[in-house]
């Protein structure tokens, strides 16, 4: 290999390997993200302008964006989306108090987990929405029966990744406890709830999932409340702009959500 | 034939005495540890030694009170140890730092749990952080240490709960070879400036020779004390103790008891792999 050559090669490989390194801090992957984002809507655009896809059933996106400040004016959106938000923050709320404490519960008593882990299971597969109508009747139509289906949603999985987490703490940490004598509520609250908190976070974020997706499933369903609601009559109107910019709306109180739930995550267990 | 040892000894801080565990009910019965005893006096560094699967972790959690229904007593200054005891302080072959907690709340641990004010328990952590060299990794994650630094944590944590006795499994087990000796070296400073009681169960007899000041050499399955070795190496110690000659000889002398066990726990493992082999 020439001189020129080896330096032009380990030029390329220095650029190879800054490029990678570039690609893997947080900086890069957010650029290529936004980046990937961007070519897939200017895609969208070039298809629907092509006549690829149907403008009638799949409005522009360049539509969508210059429609999202119509409903905030008109629709009354931000207050949809706080209507929306303080549902799932409520769902969530309880999700954790009684998802973590029920998973724990199973933990705690084994008969309890040989009677119940396979039915929580079932529930996390039933399509708990198709039950709208009963909670109708129990709670009206009202904010109530919307938080309470989300919470039946969101239920099951929190349940069963707290049981995963608590029952996959590893022996010598428990052990630890024990040498130092800790009481039964220590080495619950010092050992075994820290210990499980990745896992428990991760059935809280996907509770939350399955908790947005009810809630806006709810409210489009019964036409109360929200985002969901909000959806329902813009695609009665057959506004789909604004549809899909209400749409956008969710999508970002998706975002919210679980930026906050990492942010918490990372504030009670900094390091992994 | 198994090493009797004689009745307790009044000055006497920790005794092991008549200690028979076994597994299983009925023919299935495994005898892990069989009839065990021996003492440790106040200072006194002492190390059990035996092949893989002879029994020393079991002997180390019924000492700590981790395993029970097992026959015979364990005491501390003559009280009897039934579960675990504020006067044994553990450590443990595995990493057993919490990984969520940072070196100097890791060591705070069993300060917080008695209840100590924050200044105290920070205070004193900040003492025993010294004491295992770790300044300057107070703010660390276990995440963020070595192997060898997590031990010391967990080393320091113990100690932070000022256990009269200090009770070791296979502390550097996941250690190299160059770690373990400088560890050791750092066990050994730590244990001459406190004077503290030490029992450490291991396999390995470069380690126990330089640390201890009496062996026990257990035999393989049934778990049995076979020979009391008395180190006699002049103190203080540290890790140059092992090019010397003395060092050597002790090594020989409890290799002699020590082979023919191993060769023992070999053989056993080689024939339940071809047991398990000709089922298959």
């Amino acid at each position: 290999m020439t001189a020129t050559k080896a330096a032009r090669s380990s030029g390329s490989t220095w650029t190879r390997s800054r490029g990678s390194t570039w690609l893997r801090s947080r900086t890069g992957a957010r650029v290529v993200g936004i980046a990937s984002s961007i070519a897939v809507i200017a895609l969208v655009e070039l298809l629907i302008i092509a006549g690829a896809i149907n403008a009638f059933v799949v409005p522009k996106p360049t539509q969508i964006l210059l429609a999202i400040p119509r409903i905030i004016a008109e629709e009354n959106v931000l207050h949809r989306f706080w209507q929306t938000a303080q549902e799932v923050i409520w769902a969530s709320l309880m999700l954790a108090v009684f998802g973590i404490a029920l998973g724990s519960l199973l933990f705690r008593f084994v008969g309890l987990r040989l009677a119940f882990e396979a039915w929580v299971g079932a529930l996390a597969a039933a399509p708990i929405v198709l039950m709208y109508p009963l909670f109708l009747v129990i709670f009206g139509r009202s904010t109530t029966t919307i938080v309470m289906i989300g919470f039946a949603a969101g239920l099951a999985p929190v349940i069963l990744k707290t049981l995963d987490g608590l029952s996959g703490t590893r022996k010598v940490l428990i052990d630890v406890g024990r040498s130092f004598k800790l009481s039964r509520g220590q080495q619950f609250r010092k050992v075994l709830l820290p210990a499980a908190l990745p896992a428990v976070f991760v059935g809280l974020k996907l509770g939350l999932i399955f908790a947005m997706i009810n809630i806006v499933g709810v409210e489009f369903l019964i036409n109360f409340g929200g985002l969901g609601q909000l959806i329902n009559e813009l695609a009665e109107r057959y506004d789909l702009p604004g549809t899909y910019g209400a749409i956008l709306f969710v999508i970002l109180a998706s975002v919210l959500f679980f930026a906050v739930l990492e942010r918490i995550e990372r504030w009670l267990r900094p390091v992994e | 034939m198994a090493l009797r040892a004689p009745p307790p000894d009044p000055s006497t801080l920790l005794d092991v005495r008549n200690i028979t565990k076994r597994f299983g009910t009925g023919e299935e019965a495994i005898v892990a540890v069989d009839d065990v005893s021996f003492s440790v006096a106040p200072g006194e560094f002492v190390s059990i030694i035996g092949p893989s699967g002879c029994g020393k972790s079991t002997l180390f959690n019924i000492i700590g009170g981790l395993t029970g229904d097992y026959d015979g007593s364990v005491t501390v200054e003559g009280s009897a140890v039934s579960g675990t005891h504020p006067a044994i302080g553990m450590v443990f072959q595995e990493e057993s730092t919490f990984p969520w907690r940072t070196v100097e709340d890791n060591v705070a641990f069993p300060l917080e749990i008695a209840g100590a004010p924050k200044a105290q328990r920070m205070e004193r952590a900040a003492h025993f952080i010294a004491l295992v060299g770790l300044q300057g990794f107070e703010r660390r994650y276990p995440s963020e240490l070595s192997g060898g630094m997590r031990q010391r944590v967990a080393i320091a944590r113990t100690l932070a709960s000022e256990p009269r006795i200090l009770l070791m499994d296979e502390p550097f087990a996941a250690l190299d070879e160059q770690t373990r000796l400088l560890l050791g070296d750092k066990v050994l400073q730590i244990q001459q400036t406190l004077q503290q009681t030490t029992l450490l169960i291991t396999h390995n007899l470069t380690e126990a020779v330089q640390l201890s000041d009496r062996v026990l050499v257990m035999t393989y399955r049934p778990g049995r004390l076979k020979r009391s070795v008395r180190i006699d190496l002049p103190h203080p110690r540290d890790s140059e103790v092992v090019s010397s000659a003395a060092f050597g000889q002790f090594v020989a002398e409890i290799w002699q008891d020590l082979r023919e066990e191993a060769s023992r726990g070999v053989e056993d493992a080689e024939s339940r792999v071809r047991k398990g082999a000709a089922r298959r």
